[in-house]
């Protein structure tokens, strides 16, 4: 069984975006990037399942301009055996995104596509969802457990009530949560043979999909600041301001 | 120009998540229309019916929708998306696993998580953790969007019942995805972005008996219970009380933060929460540079004694 991971390069999850001054979109230079957490989730899925002899191939996908090699590289270097890069720029869309990994799935031919939930810049929540629907495939979003047999995938769901476990068959689209896994560190040896590893590049256009968004970014801006408000000396003092100033209990 | 909005419900009960997308579906200004799909869910209809604002509710009662399956309830929604301008759901964990799968049946791009409505084709929403406030405008002939609750206060629910009902017929089995099981929290408490008064414990609790401590000052508050990612993970508390960029958004009108630090990913969740309060024992805490109060404490001595004063 083969799977596909698309991943996504993003602002490191631990970096405070900051908007330009012009308000044309967040401060990317000099800011460090790095592979979008639910992405690492969900090359590791993968490649646990390579490890247990249910998959065998993974393929890593990334749409976006050429440093998004780097997180190719760190898919690779974490055991993915060949990636793709589809050399793209503006990849804000996820129907975009979603287009051109269809297009992919129809060459490569995956049983099963291991996403990320969510890019953490775009907070966008839709490219496995969009890429299910346009490929036909069933979805198992939000997973925290995944089990495969030979022709059924029974996934386990985060939702707002609890869990939630369903059957789907396959070739399927899961994306990932954060209970699914605890991602691993590439070691310094595999990120040696990473570098040696199949990275093929194509572009939207070998591809056919045209790259034209309907959607418009017309301006972005800080959110309204939060200040810092008083240290309270005791817990009788807190209860006392949240009574008589604050008024909210 | 007519905007179809996806009810949220467990087919006995419409979910107060509805009200929120509603509100926003009136800021665009069209009529509405309120879609239910379900199985056996007269009740939801019922209630559907009384929701102000709403002009007809679109019922979809047949086996293949009972457990909302994407696949199945996708079908629907896209058929009947065709003819309206504006498709919306509430940004819960349902619209955000239906809604994007519409939208590419639609070949329509998706709006997630607005938060203000500008006219009837630009929006705002938060991306980068809500670190950047994005405006957006969509040229798109159907517009696909969910709703961030928080940001939009409920509309009233009649007396009377005042919508008039219309029965589809359309069975979509999409023959992809059977349910299996679902495991759901059940609680007295109130729901966590419904509550006036949340608190949310963290790393700082230790392990899930301590959080018998928050529970019991919840209980003085009539709070509802919230929990960081860190104390999630750690197995402490159900996934379904994250609060954060990845979980639960909330806005109460009090948030207190327990032994939770104050990551961006944890702040994205709760900022817009009307007064914060956090107890940390570590004052340099990133939690205090946005608490309205701050009590540096140890948290194991600090909430018996709220729950004694309170
Ligand atoms: C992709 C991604 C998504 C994420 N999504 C979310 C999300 O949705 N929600 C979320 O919350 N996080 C999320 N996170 C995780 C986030 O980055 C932080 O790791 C997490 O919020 C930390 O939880 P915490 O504050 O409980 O733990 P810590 O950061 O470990 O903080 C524990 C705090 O408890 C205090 N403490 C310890 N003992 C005591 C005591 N006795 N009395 C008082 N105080 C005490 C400490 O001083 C410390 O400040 C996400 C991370 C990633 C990468
Ligand atoms: N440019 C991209 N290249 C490859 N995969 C992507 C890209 N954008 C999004 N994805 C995948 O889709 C997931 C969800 O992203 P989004 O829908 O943008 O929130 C990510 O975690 C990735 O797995």
């Amino acid at each position: 069984m083969k799977i596909m991971v698309p991943v996504k390069r993003v602002v490191d999850h631990h970096v405070k975006a900051r908007v330009k001054a012009d308000g044309s979109g967040v401060e990317l230079d000099n800011v460090k990037m790095a592979l979008n957490p639910f992405c690492e989730i969900a090359v590791e899925q993968a490649i646990r399942l390579k490890e247990s002899g249910e998959a065998t191939e993974v393929v890593a996908v990334s749409v976006g301009d050429q440093k998004c090699q780097e997180q190719l590289r760190t898919a690779l270097a974490m055991g993915a055996d060949k990636a793709i890069h589809v050399e793209a720029d503006n990849v804000s869309d996820s129907l975009l995104v979603a287009k051109l990994l269809a297009k992919l799935v129809e060459r490569e031919k995956p049983r099963l596509l291991i996403l990320g939930k969510q890019a953490i810049d775009s907070d966008n929540n839709q490219t496995g969802q969009m890429l299910a629907a346009l490929t036909g495939m069933a979805q198992g979003t939000f997973a925290s457990d995944i089990q495969i047999d030979a022709e059924q995938l029974t996934v386990t769901r985060e939702i707002d009530g609890g869990l939630q476990t369903l059957r789907l068959t396959l070739p399927a689209v899961v994306t990932t949560d954060l209970r699914l896994n605890e991602p691993r560190y590439a070691s310094l040896p595999n990120i040696m043979k990473a570098k040696r590893k199949p990275l093929e590049k194509i572009t939207a256009g070998d591809l056919g999909v045209s790259l034209e968004s309907k959607l418009k970014v017309l301006a972005v801006e800080s959110p309204p600041e939060r200040q810092a408000g008083i240290k309270v000396g005791s817990v009788g003092e807190l209860v006392h301001k949240l009574k008589t100033e604050a008024k909210v209990i | 120009m007519t905007t179809l909005v996806i009810a949220e419900h467990d087919n006995k009960e419409l979910k107060g998540a509805t009200l929120n997308a509603l509100a926003a579906a009136t800021k665009i200004g069209a009529d509405i229309d309120l879609l239910v799909m379900g199985v056996d869910c007269a009740t939801v209809v019922t209630a559907a019916q009384n929701v102000s604002g709403v002009s007809r509710v679109l019922v979809a009662d047949h086996g293949c929708y009972g457990e909302q399956l994407a696949e199945n309830v996708a079908l629907l929604v896209a058929e009947l998306g065709v003819d309206y301008r504006h498709v919306l759901a509430p940004a819960t964990t349902h619209g955000k696993n239906v809604m994007p799968r519409v939208a590419a049946l639609l070949d329509v791009s998706q709006i997630s998580e607005i938060i203000d409505v500008l006219s009837v084709d630009t929006f705002k929403r938060p991306i980068y953790a809500g670190n950047a406030i994005a405006t957006v405008q969509s040229d798109d002939r159907v517009k696909v969007i969910t709703v961030r609750c928080s940001s939009f206060d409920a509309v009233a629910q009649a007396d009377s019942v005042s919508a008039s009902v219309v029965v589809l017929p359309q069975q979509h089995d999409a023959g992809l995805s059977v349910f299996v099981s679902a495991s759901l929290a059940v609680s007295d408490r109130p729901e966590l972005t419904d509550a006036k008064v949340v608190i949310s414990g963290g790393r700082g609790l230790q392990n899930g008996d301590n959080f018998s401590l928050i529970y019991a000052v919840a209980d003085k508050l009539n709070a509802a219970v919230g929990a960081s990612r860190a104390a999630v993970d750690a197995g402490f508390v159900p996934n379904d009380m994250q609060v954060g960029q990845t979980g639960k958004i909330v806005s109460p009108d009090l948030y207190i933060a327990v032994g939770i630090s104050g990551a961006i990913q944890h702040l994205a969740g709760m900022k817009d929460s009307k007064v914060i309060v956090a107890i940390n024992n570590d004052e340099e805490a990133p939690i205090f540079q946005i608490a309205d109060y701050g009590l540096v404490a140890d948290l194991f001595t600090a909430l018996p004694e709220l729950e004694s004063v309170l």
